[in-house]
């Protein structure tokens, strides 16, 4: 597989009222595991069930209650880790993180501190053809997810759903790699694609399957090239960590906001304080959560409940041997294979549904005519109805006969369009559809013939004008197409049309 | 080691225990001496030698990806001082 090549995006520059900033941003994604049940329980984790109807008497934290490790949480972990082309850790250490809130009724949260169950990896985050940016993964571990408190059904009180306490979430932890709001939004989404490819998590924000936690900080021009080369976080600013983002847009909103607080303190000769903030969507701003900052203190310890996660290297190549092609190698082989440009390539796999949709049409016909028509047509059809690529009412096959009808001359592009509709609104097969509604384009050249013939006759004013105009031949073969409901060939009736006009 | 007053406070705010003020020095006397019996053990080289986790050489124990447990909404809310309309309620916490 010939890799695509890239060049690394200029980072965001914001100039300040005396200085420029960049900006420096790392990222901590909580990705929910796609389990059916709890890390460390059998409850369910489903989504939307009636509250604390998902929740076992080790969630609950009842006394005496034991945490027994769900080994399909543990795989998936390690089939992200080896996605993110990541060194696997056959041994690892559940840790306890201990701080104290309602929806945490342990007290503590089961993760893993020192010894994470996956080490460093990367992510290609593709901004534009030819441009990406290469962000490090620091680590991947696994962890209990918090419940929900609810805070606007009674004036007084907080509302506690226990659903999703313990379900089991991969935090992966990227190094400050990103280096502008926009980039932060692509990592995501590019986090989103390949965890979507592997199955490991299904990416709904919505539901809060995906959250992130944005470390953001501010320097001057060169002070990141020098952490890059020391590995020297002294030369990089005070870091803000806006926590629970899970919308792209609020993401890069928060960014842009908070990056501007810093630099007008700074460049007010204040200091930054390295702080817990929270971003509210309606007032566009950060604000700081003073709460968290005595939390910080979570005096980690092993969790005597249970112990080390090893498993044998045998164990992690057999999911390596199971691993789906993932976007960057099957965007390189649509760019290869098929002759599409990278950027259609990248609509083409954002996700595998559509991209096995694609290869459907395109196998054995011209790869960019069926990129054309799956990305315009099809595509653009299904996301202006809402309609996932799984319920396309114009199937591969389909869509693929009329490419062959196009192909074999039978209809021309602009009948191919009428087609489309008629497979999108009624079905059926296309060739059946194109001869029993006699739209197969007339290629025989008497008939044309005959056609233009008929409207030059109609039109002697118009034929004089033309012979002293030729760009008037167009409009001769406007008439000839409407005259034959578009069935014929466009190219011999412009020919035909200049031909007998005398004009070229 | 030596823990001193503040460090109890601390340790007790982190608790959620309340410690009256008068009871803080005795504790972090107390605190201290567990410290320094404990911190003996630091005398022993270990060097090279890998962490007991078990007594008895076993493996972290796994289970199959299924739902066995839950729907006992009742019961999780058997204990609790305050549930309404299936949530457990309590004092107002919002950030």
């Amino acid at each position: 597989m010939t890799a695509l090549a890239y060049t690394e995006p200029a980072p965001k520059v914001i100039a300040g009222l005396k200085d420029d900033w960049e900006l420096v941003i790392g990222m901590e994604v909580h990705a929910q595991v796609a389990s059916k049940s709890k890390l460390f329980s059998g409850a369910s984790t489903a989504f939307g069930a009636e509250p604390n109807s998902n929740v076992s008497l080790v969630d609950a934290a009842m006394p005496g209650m034991l945490p027994v490790i769900n080994e399909f949480c543990v795989e998936q972990a390690v089939r992200t880790g080896l996605g993110l082309k990541a060194e696997i850790n056959l041994r690892s250490v559940f840790d306890r993180k201990n701080y104290f809130y309602p929806d945490l009724p342990q007290g503590y949260q089961i993760s893993q501190y020192k010894h994470p169950v996956v080490g460093e990896g990367e992510v290609l985050v593709d901004m534009e053809p030819g441009v990406g940016r290469r962000v490090r993964i620091e680590r991947i571990h696994l962890e209990q997810d918090a419940g929900k408190s609810i805070h606007d059904m009674d004036p007084a009180m907080s509302f506690v759903d226990l659903n999703r306490t313990g379900v089991a979430l991969m935090e992966i932890v990227s190094r400050p790699d990103i280096r502008g709001p926009e980039e932060a939004a692509e990592y995501v989404r590019k986090l989103r694609q390949i965890l979507r490819y592997l199955g490991t998590c299904d990416g709904n924000m919505q539901e809060g399957s995906l959250r992130a936690d944005v470390n953001v900080s501010v320097c001057r021009r060169g002070a990141y090239e020098k952490y890059r080369e020391t590995g020297d976080f002294s030369h990089l600013g005070t870091r803000c960590e806006i926590k629970n983002m899970n919308s792209m847009r609020f993401i890069q909103q928060a960014i842009e906001f908070e990056a501007r607080r810093q630099i007008a303190i700074i460049e007010d000769g204040g200091t930054v304080d390295q702080e817990t903030r929270l971003y509210d969507p309606v007032k566009g701003e950060t604000r700081s959560m003073r709460s968290k900052e005595e939390a910080h203190d979570y005096r980690y310890f092993p969790d005597p409940d249970l112990l080390p996660l090893e498993f044998s290297q045998a164990w992690v190549d057999g999911i390596g041997a199971s691993l789906p092609e993932l976007p960057d190698d099957k965007k390189a082989r649509f760019v290869k294979d098929y002759g599409v440009t990278e950027y259609d390539a990248s609509v083409l796999t954002a996700d595998v549904e559509h991209a096995d949709f694609f290869e459907a049409v395109a196998k054995g016909r011209d790869g960019k005519q069926a990129a054309n028509w799956v990305i315009n047509e099809l595509f653009g059809r299904l996301n202006k109805e809402s309609t996932p690529v799984s319920e396309s009412p114009v199937s591969a096959a389909q869509l693929g006969g009329v490419i062959d009808l196009i192909a074999k001359g039978d209809i021309s592009g602009k009948i191919a369009k009428d087609l489309f509709e008629i497979l999108w609104t009624e079905g059926g097969d296309p060739a059946e559809v194109v001869e029993a509604r006699g739209m197969k384009q007339v290629t025989d050249t008497g008939a044309i013939e005959a056609a233009v013939d008929e409207v030059l006759a109609a039109n002697p004013d118009k034929v004089e004008q033309a012979k002293a105009k030729p760009s008037m031949a167009g409009w001769f073969v406007g008439q000839v197409m409407k005259a034959t409901q578009g069935k014929a060939n466009p190219q011999a009736v412009q020919a035909l049309v200049k031909q007998k006009l005398g004009v070229e | 080691m030596s823990v001193d007053n503040e460090t109890v406070r601390r340790a007790a705010k982190l608790a959620r225990i309340a410690v009256a003020d008068e009871d803080v020095p005795g504790l972090a006397k107390e605190l201290s001496s567990i410290l320094d019996w404990v911190e003996q053990l630091s005398e022993v080289d270990v060097e090279g030698v890998e962490p007991m986790t078990s007594v008895t050489p076993m493996d972290l124990k796994r289970r199959t990806d299924e739902v066995t447990d839950g729907g006992i909404q009742d019961k999780i809310l058997a204990n609790a001082p305050d549930a309404r309309e299936g949530f457990f309620a309590v004092p107002k916490v919002v950030e």
